[in-house]
Protein backbone atom coordinates (compact mmCIF):
# COMPACT_ATOMS: atom_id res chain seq x y z
CA UNK A 1 0.00 0.00 0.00
CA UNK A 2 2.79 2.39 0.97
CA UNK A 3 4.53 1.54 -2.31
CA UNK A 4 1.44 2.39 -4.37
CA UNK A 5 0.90 5.68 -2.53
CA UNK A 6 4.55 6.63 -2.89
CA UNK A 7 4.52 5.92 -6.63
CA UNK A 8 1.27 7.83 -7.02
CA UNK A 9 2.85 10.80 -5.24
CA UNK A 10 5.81 10.67 -7.61
CA UNK A 11 3.48 10.65 -10.61
CA UNK A 12 1.52 13.56 -9.10
CA UNK A 13 4.69 15.56 -8.53
CA UNK A 14 5.82 14.90 -12.09
CA UNK A 15 2.43 15.99 -13.48
CA UNK A 16 2.50 19.14 -11.35
CA UNK A 17 6.01 20.18 -12.40
CA UNK A 18 5.26 19.37 -16.04
CA UNK A 19 2.17 21.57 -15.86
CA UNK A 20 4.15 24.39 -14.21
CA UNK A 21 7.14 24.44 -16.57
CA UNK A 22 5.05 23.62 -19.62
CA UNK A 23 8.04 22.69 -21.78
CA UNK A 24 8.56 19.96 -24.42
CA UNK A 25 11.63 18.94 -22.38
CA UNK A 26 9.35 17.66 -19.61
CA UNK A 27 6.26 16.06 -21.10
CA UNK A 28 3.36 15.24 -18.77
CA UNK A 29 2.75 11.68 -17.56
CA UNK A 30 -0.38 11.64 -19.74
CA UNK A 31 1.46 12.34 -22.99
CA UNK A 32 4.15 9.79 -22.11
CA UNK A 33 1.43 7.23 -21.40
CA UNK A 34 -0.17 8.04 -24.72
CA UNK A 35 3.16 7.52 -26.51
CA UNK A 36 3.54 4.15 -24.82
CA UNK A 37 0.07 3.09 -25.99
CA UNK A 38 0.67 4.28 -29.56
CA UNK A 39 4.07 2.53 -29.86
CA UNK A 40 2.75 -0.63 -28.27
CA UNK A 41 -0.11 -0.77 -30.78
CA UNK A 42 2.27 -0.24 -33.70
CA UNK A 43 4.50 -3.07 -32.40
CA UNK A 44 7.54 -0.79 -32.25
CA UNK A 45 7.90 -0.77 -28.48
CA UNK A 46 7.46 -4.56 -27.98
CA UNK A 47 9.99 -5.21 -30.77
CA UNK A 48 12.66 -2.94 -29.30
CA UNK A 49 12.09 -4.31 -25.83
CA UNK A 50 12.33 -7.90 -27.10
CA UNK A 51 15.67 -7.10 -28.78
CA UNK A 52 17.08 -5.68 -25.56
CA UNK A 53 15.62 -8.48 -23.43
CA UNK A 54 17.16 -11.13 -25.68
CA UNK A 55 20.57 -9.50 -25.23
CA UNK A 56 20.07 -9.31 -21.47
CA UNK A 57 19.16 -13.00 -21.38
CA UNK A 58 22.09 -14.12 -23.54
CA UNK A 59 24.66 -12.03 -21.65
CA UNK A 60 23.23 -13.15 -18.33
CA UNK A 61 23.37 -16.83 -19.28
CA UNK A 62 27.01 -16.56 -20.40
CA UNK A 63 28.18 -14.51 -17.41
CA UNK A 64 26.32 -16.74 -14.98
CA UNK A 65 27.55 -20.06 -16.39
CA UNK A 66 31.19 -19.03 -16.75
CA UNK A 67 31.18 -17.01 -13.55
CA UNK A 68 29.73 -19.77 -11.38
CA UNK A 69 32.15 -22.35 -12.80
CA UNK A 70 35.13 -20.01 -12.41
CA UNK A 71 34.11 -18.76 -8.99
CA UNK A 72 33.57 -22.28 -7.72
CA UNK A 73 36.97 -23.41 -9.00
CA UNK A 74 38.67 -20.40 -7.41
CA UNK A 75 36.84 -20.88 -4.14
CA UNK A 76 37.78 -24.56 -3.91
CA UNK A 77 41.36 -24.49 -5.17
CA UNK A 78 43.96 -22.21 -3.64
CA UNK A 79 46.24 -22.76 -6.64
CA UNK A 80 43.66 -21.67 -9.22
CA UNK A 81 42.74 -18.74 -7.01
CA UNK A 82 46.33 -17.57 -6.75
CA UNK A 83 46.82 -17.58 -10.51
CA UNK A 84 43.41 -16.31 -11.61
CA UNK A 85 43.00 -13.60 -9.00
CA UNK A 86 45.16 -10.94 -10.73
CA UNK A 87 43.11 -11.38 -13.93
CA UNK A 88 40.00 -11.01 -11.90
CA UNK A 89 41.23 -7.80 -10.31
CA UNK A 90 42.05 -6.34 -13.74
CA UNK A 91 38.65 -7.30 -15.10
CA UNK A 92 36.91 -5.90 -12.01
CA UNK A 93 38.58 -2.55 -12.51
CA UNK A 94 38.07 -2.18 -16.26
CA UNK A 95 35.36 0.43 -16.86
CA UNK A 96 32.30 -0.96 -18.65
CA UNK A 97 32.76 1.53 -21.46
CA UNK A 98 36.35 0.39 -22.13
CA UNK A 99 35.27 -3.24 -22.43
CA UNK A 100 32.45 -2.27 -24.79
CA UNK A 101 34.78 -0.22 -27.03
CA UNK A 102 37.39 -3.01 -27.12
CA UNK A 103 34.74 -5.56 -28.05
CA UNK A 104 33.32 -3.43 -30.87
CA UNK A 105 36.76 -2.61 -32.25
CA UNK A 106 38.21 -6.11 -32.06
CA UNK A 107 35.14 -8.20 -32.83
CA UNK A 108 33.20 -5.72 -34.94
CA UNK A 109 29.91 -3.91 -34.65
CA UNK A 110 27.85 -7.03 -34.33
CA UNK A 111 25.66 -9.01 -31.96
CA UNK A 112 28.51 -11.26 -30.76
CA UNK A 113 30.58 -8.28 -29.69
CA UNK A 114 27.62 -6.68 -27.93
CA UNK A 115 26.79 -9.77 -25.90
CA UNK A 116 30.40 -10.59 -25.08
CA UNK A 117 30.97 -7.04 -23.91
CA UNK A 118 28.01 -7.18 -21.54
CA UNK A 119 28.84 -10.67 -20.26
CA UNK A 120 32.47 -9.64 -19.60
CA UNK A 121 31.26 -6.68 -17.61
CA UNK A 122 29.18 -8.86 -15.35
CA UNK A 123 31.52 -11.87 -15.17
CA UNK A 124 33.96 -10.69 -12.45
CA UNK A 125 31.12 -9.92 -10.08
CA UNK A 126 29.60 -13.39 -10.53
CA UNK A 127 33.02 -14.92 -9.93
CA UNK A 128 33.68 -12.92 -6.76
CA UNK A 129 30.33 -13.75 -5.17
CA UNK A 130 30.40 -17.44 -6.15
CA UNK A 131 33.96 -17.74 -4.88
CA UNK A 132 32.81 -16.37 -1.53
CA UNK A 133 30.07 -18.99 -1.49
CA UNK A 134 32.39 -21.82 -2.47
CA UNK A 135 34.82 -20.83 0.28
CA UNK A 136 32.10 -20.99 2.89
CA UNK A 137 30.97 -24.52 2.00
CA UNK A 138 30.71 -26.58 5.17
CA UNK A 139 33.58 -29.13 5.29
CA UNK A 140 31.56 -31.23 7.74
CA UNK A 141 28.82 -31.80 5.18
CA UNK A 142 31.49 -32.56 2.60
CA UNK A 143 32.83 -35.28 4.86
CA UNK A 144 29.34 -36.59 5.48
CA UNK A 145 28.71 -36.87 1.74
CA UNK A 146 32.01 -38.68 1.31
CA UNK A 147 31.32 -41.10 4.16
CA UNK A 148 27.91 -41.96 2.75
CA UNK A 149 29.35 -42.31 -0.75
CA UNK A 150 27.16 -39.73 -2.45
CA UNK A 151 27.60 -39.70 -6.21
CA UNK A 152 28.98 -36.39 -7.47
CA UNK A 153 25.62 -35.54 -9.03
CA UNK A 154 23.83 -36.16 -5.76
CA UNK A 155 26.44 -34.18 -3.85
CA UNK A 156 26.13 -31.27 -6.24
CA UNK A 157 22.34 -31.24 -6.06
CA UNK A 158 21.88 -31.94 -2.36
CA UNK A 159 24.98 -30.56 -0.68
CA UNK A 160 26.73 -27.93 -2.82
CA UNK A 161 23.99 -26.05 -4.68
CA UNK A 162 21.76 -25.54 -1.62
CA UNK A 163 24.71 -23.94 0.15
CA UNK A 164 25.51 -21.76 -2.86
CA UNK A 165 21.85 -20.84 -3.44
CA UNK A 166 21.83 -17.60 -1.41
CA UNK A 167 24.95 -16.44 -3.26
CA UNK A 168 23.55 -17.39 -6.65
CA UNK A 169 20.29 -15.63 -5.84
CA UNK A 170 22.18 -12.47 -4.87
CA UNK A 171 24.20 -12.67 -8.07
CA UNK A 172 21.10 -13.13 -10.24
CA UNK A 173 19.48 -10.17 -8.63
CA UNK A 174 22.34 -7.72 -8.90
CA UNK A 175 23.31 -9.32 -12.19
CA UNK A 176 20.04 -8.63 -13.88
CA UNK A 177 19.98 -4.98 -12.81
CA UNK A 178 23.59 -4.34 -13.85
CA UNK A 179 23.30 -6.20 -17.13
CA UNK A 180 20.27 -4.43 -18.46
CA UNK A 181 21.84 -1.07 -17.75
CA UNK A 182 24.99 -2.03 -19.64
CA UNK A 183 22.98 -3.53 -22.51
CA UNK A 184 21.43 -0.10 -23.08
CA UNK A 185 24.89 1.47 -23.40
CA UNK A 186 26.03 -1.26 -25.80
CA UNK A 187 22.95 -0.69 -27.94
CA UNK A 188 23.43 3.05 -27.88
CA UNK A 189 27.01 2.69 -29.12
CA UNK A 190 26.65 0.11 -31.82
CA UNK A 191 23.36 -1.66 -32.44
CA UNK A 192 20.59 -0.76 -34.94
CA UNK A 193 17.78 -1.77 -32.58
CA UNK A 194 16.86 -2.23 -28.93
CA UNK A 195 15.79 0.21 -26.25
CA UNK A 196 19.31 1.67 -26.00
CA UNK A 197 19.31 2.43 -29.72
CA UNK A 198 15.91 4.17 -29.47
CA UNK A 199 17.11 6.22 -26.50
CA UNK A 200 20.21 7.26 -28.47
CA UNK A 201 18.34 8.34 -31.56
CA UNK A 202 15.69 10.16 -29.51
CA UNK A 203 18.45 11.91 -27.61
CA UNK A 204 19.81 13.40 -30.82
CA UNK A 205 16.28 14.67 -31.58
CA UNK A 206 15.68 15.87 -28.01
CA UNK A 207 12.49 13.78 -28.07
CA UNK A 208 11.84 13.56 -24.32
CA UNK A 209 8.41 11.96 -24.71
CA UNK A 210 9.91 9.04 -26.56
CA UNK A 211 12.88 8.75 -24.20
CA UNK A 212 10.63 8.67 -21.16
CA UNK A 213 8.14 6.25 -22.70
CA UNK A 214 10.82 3.69 -23.60
CA UNK A 215 12.80 4.11 -20.40
CA UNK A 216 9.74 3.73 -18.20
CA UNK A 217 8.44 0.73 -20.14
CA UNK A 218 11.74 -1.06 -19.86
CA UNK A 219 12.20 -0.29 -16.16
CA UNK A 220 8.68 -1.63 -15.60
CA UNK A 221 9.51 -4.81 -17.49
CA UNK A 222 12.68 -5.42 -15.46
CA UNK A 223 10.81 -4.75 -12.22
CA UNK A 224 8.18 -7.27 -13.28
CA UNK A 225 10.84 -9.89 -13.99
CA UNK A 226 12.44 -9.20 -10.62
CA UNK A 227 9.11 -9.41 -8.77
CA UNK A 228 7.51 -12.35 -10.55
CA UNK A 229 10.56 -14.44 -11.45
CA UNK A 230 13.62 -13.73 -9.31
CA UNK A 231 11.94 -13.12 -5.96
CA UNK A 232 9.65 -16.19 -6.02
CA UNK A 233 12.68 -18.31 -6.97
CA UNK A 234 14.61 -16.89 -4.04
CA UNK A 235 11.69 -17.56 -1.70
CA UNK A 236 11.50 -21.14 -2.88
CA UNK A 237 15.17 -21.86 -2.26
CA UNK A 238 14.90 -20.33 1.21
CA UNK A 239 11.78 -22.22 2.23
CA UNK A 240 13.63 -24.49 4.69
CA UNK A 241 15.23 -21.50 6.38
CA UNK A 242 11.92 -19.83 7.21
CA UNK A 243 10.35 -23.04 8.43
CA UNK A 244 13.27 -23.64 10.75
CA UNK A 245 13.33 -20.09 12.14
CA UNK B 1 47.58 -46.15 3.87
CA UNK B 2 46.76 -49.68 2.92
CA UNK B 3 43.13 -50.54 2.36
CA UNK B 4 41.70 -54.02 2.26
CA UNK B 5 38.38 -55.81 2.51
CA UNK B 6 37.90 -58.79 4.79
CA UNK B 7 36.16 -61.57 2.95
CA UNK B 8 32.43 -62.00 3.30
CA UNK B 9 29.98 -60.02 5.39
CA UNK B 10 31.20 -61.75 8.55
CA UNK B 11 34.76 -60.44 8.43
CA UNK B 12 36.27 -58.46 11.28
CA UNK B 13 37.02 -54.75 11.34
CA UNK B 14 40.74 -54.15 11.70
CA UNK B 15 42.47 -50.84 12.12
CA UNK B 16 46.22 -50.80 12.45
CA UNK B 17 47.83 -47.39 12.70
CA UNK B 18 51.60 -47.59 12.95
CA UNK B 19 51.85 -43.84 13.02
CA UNK B 20 49.71 -40.82 12.32
CA UNK B 21 51.11 -37.31 12.39
CA UNK B 22 49.69 -33.84 11.98
CA UNK B 23 51.50 -30.69 11.02
CA UNK B 24 51.38 -28.34 14.00
CA UNK B 25 50.76 -24.62 13.66
CA UNK B 26 54.54 -24.07 13.43
CA UNK B 27 54.74 -26.67 10.67
CA UNK B 28 56.43 -29.30 12.83
CA UNK B 29 54.95 -32.80 12.63
CA UNK B 30 53.18 -33.93 15.80
CA UNK B 31 52.59 -37.62 16.29
CA UNK B 32 49.04 -38.22 17.54
CA UNK B 33 48.77 -42.01 17.20
CA UNK B 34 51.50 -44.63 17.47
CA UNK B 35 51.29 -48.40 17.31
CA UNK B 36 47.54 -48.70 17.56
CA UNK B 37 46.01 -52.04 16.73
CA UNK B 38 42.29 -52.54 16.94
CA UNK B 39 40.44 -55.66 15.90
CA UNK B 40 36.71 -56.02 16.21
CA UNK B 41 34.95 -59.33 15.54
CA UNK B 42 32.07 -59.42 13.10
CA UNK B 43 28.75 -58.25 14.56
CA UNK B 44 30.32 -57.23 17.85
CA UNK B 45 30.10 -53.83 19.49
CA UNK B 46 33.38 -52.23 20.44
CA UNK B 47 33.86 -49.05 22.40
CA UNK B 48 36.93 -46.87 22.06
CA UNK B 49 37.40 -44.94 25.28
CA UNK B 50 39.81 -42.19 26.00
CA UNK B 51 40.23 -38.72 27.41
CA UNK B 52 39.18 -35.71 25.36
CA UNK B 53 41.73 -34.68 22.76
CA UNK B 54 43.56 -38.01 22.68
CA UNK B 55 42.78 -38.61 19.01
CA UNK B 56 39.56 -40.64 19.20
CA UNK B 57 37.93 -38.74 16.39
CA UNK B 58 41.08 -39.08 14.28
CA UNK B 59 40.90 -42.86 14.69
CA UNK B 60 37.22 -42.79 13.75
CA UNK B 61 38.02 -40.75 10.62
CA UNK B 62 40.67 -43.26 9.64
CA UNK B 63 38.27 -46.15 10.29
CA UNK B 64 35.69 -44.39 8.12
CA UNK B 65 38.17 -44.03 5.29
CA UNK B 66 37.89 -40.25 5.43
CA UNK B 67 41.56 -39.77 6.27
CA UNK B 68 44.01 -41.71 4.09
CA UNK B 69 47.06 -39.92 5.47
CA UNK B 70 48.42 -42.44 7.97
CA UNK B 71 50.84 -45.32 7.99
CA UNK B 72 49.15 -48.61 8.70
CA UNK B 73 46.35 -50.75 7.40
CA UNK B 74 42.60 -50.74 7.46
CA UNK B 75 40.49 -53.81 6.78
CA UNK B 76 36.76 -53.36 6.61
CA UNK B 77 34.11 -56.06 6.61
CA UNK B 78 31.91 -57.20 3.74
CA UNK B 79 31.16 -54.79 0.92
CA UNK B 80 32.52 -52.04 3.10
CA UNK B 81 29.28 -50.10 3.36
CA UNK B 82 29.71 -47.62 6.15
CA UNK B 83 27.08 -46.13 8.45
CA UNK B 84 28.39 -43.24 10.48
CA UNK B 85 26.98 -40.95 13.15
CA UNK B 86 29.11 -37.86 13.60
CA UNK B 87 29.27 -35.92 16.82
CA UNK B 88 27.17 -33.15 15.30
CA UNK B 89 24.22 -34.66 13.44
CA UNK B 90 25.43 -33.26 10.06
CA UNK B 91 22.01 -33.41 8.44
CA UNK B 92 21.26 -31.40 5.33
CA UNK B 93 19.25 -28.46 6.73
CA UNK B 94 17.53 -27.85 3.37
CA UNK B 95 16.17 -31.37 3.13
CA UNK B 96 13.37 -32.83 5.23
CA UNK B 97 14.04 -35.66 7.67
CA UNK B 98 12.57 -38.12 5.16
CA UNK B 99 14.78 -36.80 2.34
CA UNK B 100 17.88 -36.84 4.52
CA UNK B 101 17.35 -40.54 5.10
CA UNK B 102 16.19 -41.26 1.56
CA UNK B 103 19.41 -39.82 0.11
CA UNK B 104 21.57 -42.62 1.49
CA UNK B 105 19.23 -45.54 0.75
CA UNK B 106 20.64 -48.29 -1.43
CA UNK B 107 19.17 -48.31 -4.94
CA UNK B 108 15.74 -49.97 -5.23
CA UNK B 109 14.92 -49.45 -1.56
CA UNK B 110 12.34 -46.99 -0.31
CA UNK B 111 11.58 -45.32 2.97
CA UNK B 112 8.56 -47.59 3.44
CA UNK B 113 10.89 -50.50 4.07
CA UNK B 114 12.41 -48.69 7.03
CA UNK B 115 9.19 -48.55 9.06
CA UNK B 116 10.61 -50.54 11.95
CA UNK B 117 13.78 -48.44 12.16
CA UNK B 118 11.86 -45.20 12.08
CA UNK B 119 9.43 -46.46 14.68
CA UNK B 120 12.17 -47.67 17.03
CA UNK B 121 13.77 -44.22 16.89
CA UNK B 122 10.41 -42.46 17.30
CA UNK B 123 10.76 -40.45 14.10
CA UNK B 124 7.41 -41.30 12.52
CA UNK B 125 5.80 -37.93 13.19
CA UNK B 126 8.88 -35.92 12.19
CA UNK B 127 9.52 -37.16 8.67
CA UNK B 128 8.25 -33.99 7.00
CA UNK B 129 10.16 -31.65 9.31
CA UNK B 130 13.36 -29.83 8.45
CA UNK B 131 16.39 -30.49 10.71
CA UNK B 132 16.28 -26.91 12.02
CA UNK B 133 12.90 -27.68 13.57
CA UNK B 134 14.25 -30.59 15.63
CA UNK B 135 15.83 -30.77 19.09
CA UNK B 136 19.39 -32.08 19.28
CA UNK B 137 18.13 -35.42 20.58
CA UNK B 138 15.81 -35.83 17.63
CA UNK B 139 18.45 -34.68 15.14
CA UNK B 140 20.82 -37.32 16.55
CA UNK B 141 18.10 -39.92 16.06
CA UNK B 142 17.72 -38.88 12.43
CA UNK B 143 21.49 -39.20 12.01
CA UNK B 144 21.29 -42.68 13.55
CA UNK B 145 18.39 -43.63 11.29
CA UNK B 146 20.43 -42.43 8.31
CA UNK B 147 23.42 -44.54 9.38
CA UNK B 148 21.24 -47.66 9.60
CA UNK B 149 19.35 -46.88 6.40
CA UNK B 150 22.58 -47.48 4.47
CA UNK B 151 22.32 -51.18 5.50
CA UNK B 152 25.87 -50.86 6.81
CA UNK B 153 28.47 -53.60 7.10
CA UNK B 154 30.02 -51.55 9.85
CA UNK B 155 28.81 -48.69 11.93
CA UNK B 156 30.84 -45.88 13.51
CA UNK B 157 29.40 -43.74 16.31
CA UNK B 158 31.20 -40.60 17.47
CA UNK B 159 30.04 -39.56 20.96
CA UNK B 160 26.35 -39.97 20.13
CA UNK B 161 25.20 -39.05 23.66
CA UNK B 162 27.23 -35.91 24.15
CA UNK B 163 25.18 -32.89 25.33
CA UNK B 164 21.93 -34.84 25.64
CA UNK B 165 20.14 -34.81 28.99
CA UNK B 166 20.29 -38.02 31.01
CA UNK B 167 16.80 -39.32 30.24
CA UNK B 168 17.14 -38.74 26.49
CA UNK B 169 20.58 -40.36 26.48
CA UNK B 170 19.27 -43.39 28.38
CA UNK B 171 16.48 -43.93 25.87
CA UNK B 172 18.84 -43.51 22.96
CA UNK B 173 21.19 -46.12 24.47
CA UNK B 174 18.32 -48.60 24.65
CA UNK B 175 17.32 -47.88 21.06
CA UNK B 176 20.89 -48.31 19.87
CA UNK B 177 21.18 -51.65 21.66
CA UNK B 178 17.97 -52.86 20.04
CA UNK B 179 19.03 -51.67 16.60
CA UNK B 180 22.60 -52.99 16.58
CA UNK B 181 21.40 -56.41 17.74
CA UNK B 182 18.51 -56.58 15.30
CA UNK B 183 20.49 -55.35 12.30
CA UNK B 184 23.59 -57.48 13.07
CA UNK B 185 26.15 -54.82 12.36
CA UNK B 186 29.76 -54.53 13.54
CA UNK B 187 29.86 -51.31 15.53
CA UNK B 188 32.59 -49.08 16.90
CA UNK B 189 31.58 -46.44 19.42
CA UNK B 190 33.92 -43.60 20.29
CA UNK B 191 33.26 -42.06 23.68
CA UNK B 192 34.83 -40.44 26.72
CA UNK B 193 32.06 -41.85 28.93
CA UNK B 194 32.88 -45.20 30.51
CA UNK B 195 29.34 -45.99 31.66
CA UNK B 196 27.94 -45.43 28.16
CA UNK B 197 30.58 -47.78 26.82
CA UNK B 198 29.95 -50.47 29.43
CA UNK B 199 26.22 -50.42 28.89
CA UNK B 200 26.42 -50.74 25.12
CA UNK B 201 29.55 -52.63 24.15
CA UNK B 202 30.91 -56.11 24.47
CA UNK B 203 34.53 -55.07 24.10
CA UNK B 204 36.26 -52.01 25.51
CA UNK B 205 39.42 -50.46 24.09
CA UNK B 206 41.22 -47.94 26.27
CA UNK B 207 43.35 -45.28 24.68
CA UNK B 208 46.37 -43.59 26.16
CA UNK B 209 47.07 -39.89 25.84
CA UNK B 210 49.08 -38.64 22.86
CA UNK B 211 50.53 -40.35 20.97
CA UNK B 212 47.52 -42.62 21.38
CA UNK B 213 47.67 -46.37 21.48
CA UNK B 214 45.48 -49.01 23.08
CA UNK B 215 46.64 -49.58 26.65
CA UNK B 216 43.98 -52.07 27.74
CA UNK B 217 41.32 -54.21 26.15
CA UNK B 218 38.49 -55.69 28.20
CA UNK B 219 35.84 -58.14 26.99
CA UNK B 220 32.47 -57.76 28.69
CA UNK B 221 30.17 -60.71 29.45
CA UNK B 222 26.97 -60.95 27.40
CA UNK B 223 24.25 -59.88 27.09
CA UNK B 224 24.97 -56.29 26.22
CA UNK B 225 22.41 -53.60 26.78
CA UNK B 226 20.68 -53.87 30.14
CA UNK B 227 23.71 -53.79 32.42
CA UNK B 228 23.10 -52.70 35.96
CA UNK B 229 24.68 -49.79 37.72
CA UNK B 230 26.46 -52.24 40.02
CA UNK B 231 28.00 -53.97 37.04
CA UNK B 232 29.14 -50.68 35.55
CA UNK B 233 30.81 -49.90 38.91
CA UNK B 234 32.43 -53.33 39.03
CA UNK B 235 33.90 -52.98 35.57
CA UNK B 236 35.08 -49.46 36.29
CA UNK B 237 36.87 -50.93 39.32
CA UNK B 238 38.50 -53.54 37.12
CA UNK B 239 39.74 -50.84 34.77
CA UNK B 240 41.12 -48.95 37.74
CA UNK B 241 43.20 -51.91 38.84
CA UNK B 242 44.38 -52.87 35.39
CA UNK B 243 45.32 -49.38 34.30
CA UNK B 244 46.13 -47.46 37.49
CA UNK B 245 45.30 -43.80 37.48
CA UNK B 246 43.57 -44.20 34.15
CA UNK B 247 40.07 -43.09 35.01
CA UNK B 248 41.06 -39.61 36.15
CA UNK B 249 40.76 -38.33 32.60
CA UNK B 250 37.39 -39.81 31.67
CA UNK B 251 33.84 -39.64 32.87
CA UNK B 252 32.16 -42.54 34.56
CA UNK B 253 28.98 -42.98 36.55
Amino acid sequence: MAKVLSLAALLGLWALIAWLVHSPLLPSPMSVGEAIVVDTRSGELPFQMACTLARVAAAFAIAFTLGVAGGYAMGRSKLIDRYADPWLVVLLNLPALVIIIFAYIWIGLNETAAIIAVALNKLPNVIVVTREGARSLDPNLDEMAQAFQFTWQSKLRNVVIPQLAPYLAAVSRSGLSIIWKIVLVVELLGRPNGVGFVLGSSFSLFDMTRILSYAISFVALMLAIETFLVQPLERRTNRWRRRAA
Amino acid sequence: MNDARTDGAAGPLEIRIDTKTYASAEGKPVEVIRGLNLQLDAFSFGALIGPSGCGKTTILHIAAGLDPNFIGQRRIPGRGRLGIVFQEPRLLPWRTVADNIRLVLPANESLDQLGELIETLGLGSHLSHYPGELSLGLARRVAIARAFAVRPDFLLLDEPFVSLDAAVAARLREELTTLTQREQVTTLLVTHDLSDAIQLADRLFFLSTRPASIVAEIALPPPRGARSKAMVEQIAEEVRTRVPGYLSGITHA
